[in-house]
């Protein structure tokens, strides 16, 4: 009898890219429905025009390169890349601009690169830093979280699509009257005009640590990055890092000078730090790949972040410690190898 | 060296598989009935392919000697059943490289004839190293796969500073059941090996280590250990995880010391031996009968019944087949070893010979699905058991950049296939370093030419250079000589060179 010739191992692995990338799709799905009911239904605009151009830029990339579309579209990574950009950008947020971070973070930062596993740089990390730099004016656009006591004007969703759709506001409401100060920009500001820390929480956008209502999307952020803990999906070393290389330094500077310096509670509650922790940091192929290296690359945005917070002239620092980091990645791979069983010490091989 | 250790050591890594070792252990082990005809792979081991000391149409016996060792490292072949050599020819084999092989073809007369046996010595009596040369004669071959002659192994065990035998019961391959089979059934012979293996070895203690997942195995061999009462011999139960058979896994599990990189088990006091090998031990030793058949697991959703079977080394796979009813319809895939570090054949030919612990045939590896880019989540490096970083090997592997590959320990890869298993990517990253591997050692044999072929240039040249000094030596010489000569002896050079002339034919 004739039989056909196979490789082994002969079973076959249980996990896959589609399945990886869909449950970080289902773990940011809670924080989602948090950011739609604090900022209103802009974030459903963002995640589709988002969604539809980086999965179309996706596509043509591939056409472009003679790739097969189905396999790599079916990978759901194009809908992370846009997923993470939506929560990234206000809810505000006028289609070309979106659609500028989505194309670019597709096109140059990912298929450019090679496509998804050889991208060097975080893809919606570079599509974020690309509106800031083009488009910096729609990056102020948050709207006044919906909590009961803020007094500002809230939109309609069809008022919202209007302005996604032609980045006009209805005649009668100017930007003041609807979107408001981040909490980070209001700390920056208020420290940059010598106010202390308690004074400016006093600001109504200023919830128990961080800003109203995004510590809420943190929370259900936090929930989402745990649940990707224990399904293995992404490993602690990372969130960790961040952590530590963040809020250490928040630590005892807010030890130090309370009166300047806000405290660890706020840098975790305020801009995108738990959403970076859990989902930006995260992504695989950016990161650094041993252990100890990924909790040094955590460690690494983390402190970058506090850094750019604390001296830099943007309000949050998570997009640009993330692109940092990933530069350094090679290097923190080739110092960082473990010790492979049965060679001395350090994790060089003889040769 | 240091005192023993009786804590467990920790494996980096590795797998809880599905054992999938049920199905074959619900009966005995069942005998094959004798083929009507034995191919016998004259290279059964690692080392040199032994020599057939036979010739077509010879009429042999059970037992007799048709091959011989050749060279440093080898074993002998014996004859598994009596019979007529009908061939010795190249024949389709299992093996890492290539399909077919010399072999030798008997056609069998179903006698089963048997050589006279020899008187059987006390092996307590006799000195350790004729002791080993014995073992030698018996073609003993580790049984676990890697079929490293035994007798070799030892005398290198004898010559470094060797505290522990290991047995090594561990069989952690999904699928496979022929050694926990055996423990249940030859315990007694098992642990009669042991004691051989440790007088041949003249060392006092043996671990026993089985695998947590065969309670009646460890059961059995607790009984006869009991009854042999032999303090020297201890069991351990090791975890059930793959890959803890691994020779130098099981050390550091047992023994919690690492082998280092590229050496022996032996660097570290430990020698590590199947629970098969030293059943074969006791076989020959106790019992004279060379290693002539093997237990070996029909199993598979490709085969009716699996089933553990004792078959003459030799038998062609479809012979053995039959024991387990025969193929399913869905058969599809034929592997001999286990499913992680088995060789797929395309015919079932194919001889079972000493590696072969297992015969797995299969109605459809599940369909790996389109392999993608690495997207460097790093599950491969949290499985492997060596702590090494397939995916940064596998980037290196296909830059092809051999000193990458030798930096990041390509090398200690024990192509367990864990990684593979966890890739998200379905990356066959054990077939790709088995090649890398392959294209490391070609180049090092590449190297090594150019380096020889180096070598003879520049001796050449330097000869030759050396010659033209010589020759510009003596003519400034002769010159000199010339010079301060008077025309006595001008007159006198220049009629030998007229006599040179005439003796030159041209």
């Amino acid at each position: 009898m004739r039989f056909e010739r196979l490789e082994a191992p002969y079973w076959s692995p249980q996990a896959n890219v589609a399945s990886l990338m869909l449950q970080v799709l289902v773990a940011l799905v809670p924080a989602a429905i948090a950011h739609i009911w604090f900022f209103g239904p802009g974030f459903i605009f963002n995640l589709l025009v988002a969604g539809i151009f980086a999965v179309a830029g996706e596509a043509f990339m591939l056409w472009v390169r003679h790739r097969p579309l189905e396999v790599a579209l079916s990978d759901y990574s194009a809908l992370v890349t846009a997923a993470l950009l939506a929560f990234a950008l206000p809810s505000l947020t006028p289609w070309w601009v979106t659609a500028t971070g989505a194309l670019f973070a597709v096109v140059v930062a990912k298929h450019l690169y090679g496509g998804l596993g050889f991208n060097i740089f975080n893809p919606a990390m570079a599509g974020y830093v690309v509106i800031l730099v083009t488009f910096p004016m729609y990056l102020n656009l948050w709207v006044a979280p919906r909590m009961g006591d803020i007094d500002y004007q809230h939109l309609t969703i069809l008022q919202t699509l209007v302005f996604t759709l032609t980045g006009n506001l209805p005649d009668t409401l100017g930007f003041d009257a609807v979107t408001r100060a981040t909490p980070l920009d209001v700390m920056k500001t208020g420290l940059n005009n010598m106010a202390t820390v308690t004074e400016i929480r006093a600001n109504p956008v200023m919830g128990d640590f961080g800003g109203r209502g995004w510590e809420w999307i943190g929370n259900f952020l936090a929930v989402g990055g745990f649940w990707l803990l224990i399904k293995k999906i992404i490993r602690w070393q990372i969130p960790v890092g961040v952590g530590v290389g963040l809020l250490g330094p928040a630590l005892i500077m807010y030890l130090l000078d309370p009166g300047t310096s806000p405290g660890p509670g706020f840098h975790l509650f305020a801009g995108a730090t738990i959403l970076c922790a859990f989902f930006i940091a995260t992504d695989p192929v950016s990161a650094a790949t041993s252990p100890k290296g990924r909790l040094i690359y955590g460690i690494g945005i983390g402190f970058l972040i506090w850094c750019i917070r604390r001296w830099g002239s943007y309000a949050d620092g998570v997009a640009f410690a993330v692109l940092i980091m990933n530069m350094a990645v090679p290097v923190i791979d080739y110092l960082t190898r473990p010790r492979i069983v049965g060679h001395d010490d350090g994790a060089k091989a003889n040769d | 060296m240091s005192a023993p250790t009786y804590d467990l050591g920790r494996l980096h890594g590795g797998l809880r598989l599905p054992g999938h070792k049920q199905a074959s252990t619900t009966q005995p082990i069942l005998d094959v009935p004798i083929p009507s005809q034995l191919v016998l792979p004259i290279e059964q081991h690692v080392g040199e392919p032994a020599q057939p000391v036979v010739g077509v149409g010879d009429y042999v016996l059970k037992g007799q000697l048709i091959a011989e060792p050749d060279g440093e490292l080898g074993a002998p072949v014996h004859a598994s059943s009596s019979g007529t050599v009908v061939a010795i020819e190249r024949w389709p084999v299992s093996r890492r490289h290539g399909d077919k092989a010399p072999c030798i073809v008997i056609e069998c007369d179903g006698k089963d004839a048997a050589m006279p046996n020899p008187a059987i010595l006390d092996y307590r009596s006799q000195a350790p190293a004729d002791l080993l040369l014995r073992i030698l004669d018996g073609g003993i071959v580790g049984l676990g796969g890697a079929v490293f002659p035994t007798a070799q192994k030892l005398m290198q065990a004898r010559t470094c500073d060797t505290e522990y035998l290991i047995l090594n019961g561990v069989e952690c391959e999904p699928y496979i059941s022929c050694d926990d089979v055996l423990m249940r059934e030859r315990a007694p012979e098992i642990l009669s090996g042991a004691q051989v293996l440790m007088h041949a070895l003249q060392i006092n203690v043996c671990y026993v280590a089985v695998e947590s997942d065969k309670p009646e195995a460890i059961a059995r061999l607790g009984e006869a250990l009991a009854a042999l009462d032999d303090g020297r011999i201890v069991l351990k139960q090791v975890p059930t995880i793959y890959p803890s058979g691994g020779e130098d896994q099981l050390v550091q599990l047992v023994t919690n010391r690492e082998v280092p990189s590229g050496g022996l088990p032996t660097d570290v006091g430990c020698i590590v031996q199947n629970v098969g090998t030293a059943a074969a031990i006791h076989d020959w030793i106790l019992q004279s009968e060379p290693l002539i058949s093997r237990v070996t697991t029909i199993t598979g959703d490709g085969v009716v019944s699996p089933v553990n079977i004792r078959a003459r080394i030799g038998t062609p796979i479809q012979d053995v087949i039959k024991l387990a009813g025969g193929y399913t319809e869905s058969a599809k895939h034929l592997i001999v070893g286990g499913p992680m570090t088995g060789k797929s054949v395309t015919t079932d030919e194919v001889p079972l010979v000493k590696a072969s612990n297992c015969i797995l045939a299969i109605s459809n590896a599940a369909p790996r699905g389109d392999e993608l880019s690495c997207i460097r989540c790093g599950d491969c490096a949290a499985v492997c058991p060596v702590q090494l970083l397939p995916q940064q090997l596998f980037w290196y592997a296909c830059a092809d950049d051999e000193k990458k590959l030798r930096d990041f320990g390509l090398i200690d890869c024990i192509e367990c296939g864990c990684c593979d298993l966890v890739c998200p990517s379905h990356i066959p990253l054990t077939a790709n370093f088995r090649i890398a591997k392959e294209r490391i050692r070609e180049l090092a044999d590449e190297k090594a030419r150019a380096e020889r072929a180096r070598h003879r240039f520049e001796a050449r040249n330097q000869r030759l250079e050396q010659e033209l000094q010589e020759r510009e030596a003596e003519l400034a010489r002769q010159k000199d000589s010339a010079k301060s000569a008077g025309p006595a002896a001008i007159a006198e050079i220049l009629k030998r060179k007229q006599q040179d002339k005439k003796d030159d034919p041209r």
